[in-house]
C-alpha cells in the first residue's frame, strides 16, 4: 500500500507543476458589460485553439476593470470610453501604465416597443426627450402617450457615451427610469408601450424596435462609414505592452479571425471602423 | 487525588471554553466595529466638499456631471415611501397571521402555515425582484394603464412580501408567549375567544408585536435587489404612487460598481450607506426599547 501511494509522488508532483504553469497562463479579464459579448465569444474560440491557456472574465463596468487594472487584479481592463484623467493619475502612482488597444467599435441605438408608429428620431429629439423636454410621443409623431425615458445608470459607460453623443453633456431627466445593464433595459422596454431606451447595439433583439437616427439605421455598416452618429470605439487597457499570454490574446482578437467573432456578437470591427471614425476619443 | 484531578481539567475546559466564546463574541463585535468605521472613513470626506445639509436636502442627483450634484433626498423620500407602503401591506398582513397561527388554527394547519412562511422568508430578494419586472410589472401597467409598471406599488408589494415572513414570526413568538394565565383569566370572566384575542392576548404582546414591526421596516428600507429591480429608478420625488423612485440602496448597488475610487461619487455612496445606517440603526434602537419593555411584563398566576 505503502510503495503504491510512494509511486503516486511523482504523478501527483507532475499535475501539481501542470497546474503551476497553468496557472502561469491565467489571463484576467474584467470591466465593461458592453465589451462582455466580445470577450465571451472571443475567449472561448481562443481557448479552444489553445488549450491549457485559462481566461477569467468578469463584468462589473468599464470603472470597475480600470479600478481593478490599477489594483493590478486584472490582466485587461475592457472599457467602454477612454479612461480619464484621474483615473491615468491613480494608476500612475501605483506604478501602473494604461495602455489602450481599440478591439471593436459600438453603436447605441435607441430602442421602442415594437408596437411604437414612431421609426425615427433625430439626434435633436432624443437630446430633447431625454432632457425632459419632450414629454410626449406625439411631439415626435406617434401616439398621444407619455413618453417612459429609460436610461443606464450614471455611472456607466454606456450612459456616459450616450450623454457625450447625444446629450452633448445636458443633464438626464431625474424622471428618467435607471436601468443597470443592457439586457435590463431590453426587458424593460420589451414589455412597455411608453418606454424609449438605448442599448449596445450587440443587444438588439426581435423583442424591441430599433430606431433609425436622423434616418440613417444603426448597423456594422453605417457605424463603421460614420454614418450613423451614435457610434463609439471599444477598448481592451493593459498594464504597459502587453506581454506573453495576455499579448497572444489581444493579437488574436484583432487578428481577422478574432475580428470575425466581433462582427458576430454585433459589434463592428475596428479593422476598418479605425480609420472610418473621424471623431475618437482618446 | 485522581478526582481533584479530574475537577481540575474540567475547571480547566470550562474556562477555556469560556475563552473561546468570548473570543468569538468580541471578534465578531470587532468586525461590525470595523465595518462601521470603513463606512464612516469613506463617506465622512464628501463633507468637505459640500455641506451635509446640501448632502441630507439638496434634490439633484448627478454624481456624474461637471460639476457634480449630490443631494440625495429625492433618494431618502424613495426609500422611506417604498418602506412605508410596505408597511401598510405587510402589517395587517403578518400580525393577522400570527394572531391566526398562535390564536385561531388548529395545530396541523399551524404547522403547514409556519412552514410556509418561513419558506416566503427564505425566497432570494433576486427572485422576488424578478418575478416583479416580468410578471407584476406588465400586469400592473395593463390592468391600470399606467406608463410603467417599475414603480412605488410594484417594489412596495414586493417588499411587502419580503416583509412578512418577518413580522409575522416574530410577532407570534410574541403572542406565544403572552402567558396562559391572562387568557384562561379573561374566558373565566366570560369573554369570547374574539375578546380575548383583541383585549388581552394582542395588548399583552404589543411591545413585541411593535417590534416585530420595526425589524420588519428595517427589513424593508435595507433591501436592494427587490427595488433596484422594480422600483424604476428616476432619482426624483415621485408626484404619485405609480411614479418610479430610487432608494438608496438600488443607487448604492446600482452606481458603486463604476464610481472612480475615492472620487466625489465614490464619497457620496459611502455617505449614502451612513445614512442607511443610521436610518436602521435608529429602527433597531427603537425596536430593542421595545422589546426590553416587553421583558419587563409580568405574569399573572396566583
Amino acid at each position: 500500500m505503502r510503495k503504491q501511494l510512494r509511486r503516486f509522488i511523482p504523478v501527483v508532483l507532475c499535475l501539481l507543476a501542470c497546474a503551476g504553469t497553468a496557472l502561469a497562463e491565467n489571463i484576467v479579464i474584467k470591466g465593461s458589460t458592453t465589451v462582455l459579448p466580445i470577450a465571451q465569444a472571443a475567449l472561448e474560440a481562443y481557448m479552444k485553439a489553445n488549450p491549457g491557456t485559462n481566461i477569467s472574465l468578469s463584468g462589473g463596468g468599464s470603472g470597475e476593470g480600470i479600478k481593478a487594472l490599477i489594483d493590478s487584479s486584472t490582466d485587461i481592463a475592457t472599457s467602454s470610453r477612454g479612461i480619464k484623467d484621474g483615473e491615468v493619475e491613480l494608476a500612475k502612482s501605483k506604478g501602473v501604465n494604461p495602455t489602450s488597444a481599440t478591439v471593436a467599435v459600438d453603436a447605441i441605438v435607441p430602442i421602442v416597443h415594437p408596437k411604437n408608429r414612431v421609426r425615427d428620431l433625430t439626434i435633436d429629439q432624443l437630446s430633447q426627450i431625454y432632457q425632459g423636454k419632450i414629454t410626449n410621443w406625439k411631439e415626435v409623431g406617434g401616439d398621444d402617450l407619455q413618453i417612459v425615458v429609460i436610461s443606464r445608470d450614471s455611472s456607466s459607460g454606456t450612459f456616459e457615451s450616450w450623454a457625450e453623443l447625444v446629450l452633448n453633456k445636458a443633464k438626464v431627466t431625474p424622471r428618467a427610469q435607471m436601468q443597470a445593464s443592457n439586457g435590463a433595459i431590453v426587458q424593460a422596454v420589451s414589455k412597455n408601450r411608453y418606454a424609449l431606451g438605448y442599448i449596445g447595439l450587440g443587444y438588439l433583439d426581435k423583442t424591441t424596435k430599433a430606431l433609425t437616427v436622423g434616418g440613417v439605421p444603426a448597423s456594422a455598416r453605417t457605424a463603421v462609414s460614420g454614418e450613423y452618429p451614435i457610434s463609439r470605439p471599444l477598448y481592451f487597457y493593459t498594464n504597459g505592452a502587453p506581454k506573453g499570454e495576455t499579448e497572444r490574446f489581444i493579437r488574436f482578437v484583432l487578428s481577422p479571425a478574432g475580428q470575425k467573432i466581433v462582427a458576430k456578437t454585433g459589434f463592428v470591427p475596428t479593422l476598418d471602423a479605425v480609420k472610418a471614425k473621424p471623431k475618437q476619443k482618446k | 487525588m485522581n478526582n481533584l484531578k479530574q475537577t481540575l481539567t474540567r475547571h480547566l475546559r470550562e474556562i477555556m471554553i469560556r475563552k473561546l466564546f468570548a473570543f468569538f463574541a468580541v471578534l465578531s463585535v470587532l468586525l461590525l466595529g470595523l465595518i462601521v468605521l470603513f463606512l464612516f472613513r469613506e463617506g465622512l470626506p464628501l463633507f468637505k466638499e459640500i455641506p451635509v445639509s446640501r448632502f441630507l436636502l439638496g434634490s439633484a442627483w448627478y454624481p456624474t456631471y461637471d460639476p457634480p450634484e449630490y443631494g440625495i433626498w429625492p433618494l431618502i423620500v424613495g426609500s422611506l415611501i417604498v418602506t412605508m407602503f410596505s408597511c401598510l401591506i405587510a402589517v395587517p398582513f403578518g400580525i393577522l397571521s400570527a394572531i391566526y397561527i398562535s390564536e385561531i388554527a388548529p395545530a396541523r394547519i399551524r404547522e403547514i402555515l409556519k412552514s410556509v412562511i418561513e419558506l416566503l422568508a427564505g425566497l432570494p430578494s433576486v427572485v422576488l425582484g424578478f418575478f416583479g419586472m416580468v410578471v407584476l410589472a406588465p400586469w400592473l401597467q395593463e390592468t391600470f394603464d399606467l406608463p410603467t409598471g417599475l414603480n412605488i406599488v410594484n417594489a412596495s408589494l414586493m417588499l411587502a412580501v419580503m416583509a412578512i415572513p418577518t413580522i409575522s414570526s416574530i410577532s407570534e413568538d410574541a403572542l406565544y408567549a403572552v402567558p396562559r394565565e391572562f387568557k384562561e383569566a379573561s374566558y373565566a370572566l366570560g369573554a369570547t375567544k374574539y375578546e380575548t384575542i383583541i383585549k388581552v392576548a394582542v395588548p399583552a404582546a404589543f411591545s413585541g408585536i411593535s417590534t416585530a414591526v420595526i425589524l420588519g421596516m428595517a427589513r424593508a428600507i435595507g433591501e436592494t435587489m427587490v427595488v433596484l429591480m422594480v422600483a424604476g429608478g428616476a432619482a426624483a420625488i415621485p408626484r404619485g404612487i405609480f411614479d418610479s423612485v430610487r432608494p438608496m440602496t438600488a443607487s448604492i448597488a446600482a452606481e458603486m460598481g463604476e464610481a472612480p475610487f475615492r472620487s466625489g461619487h465614490y464619497h457620496a455612496l459611502f455617505a449614502t450607506g451612513i445614512v442607511l445606517f443610521l436610518i436602521t440603526l435608529a429602527f433597531n434602537l427603537i425596536a430593542d426599547q421595545l422589546s426590553a419593555k416587553f421583558k419587563k411584563e409580568g405574569c399573572g398566576t396566583l
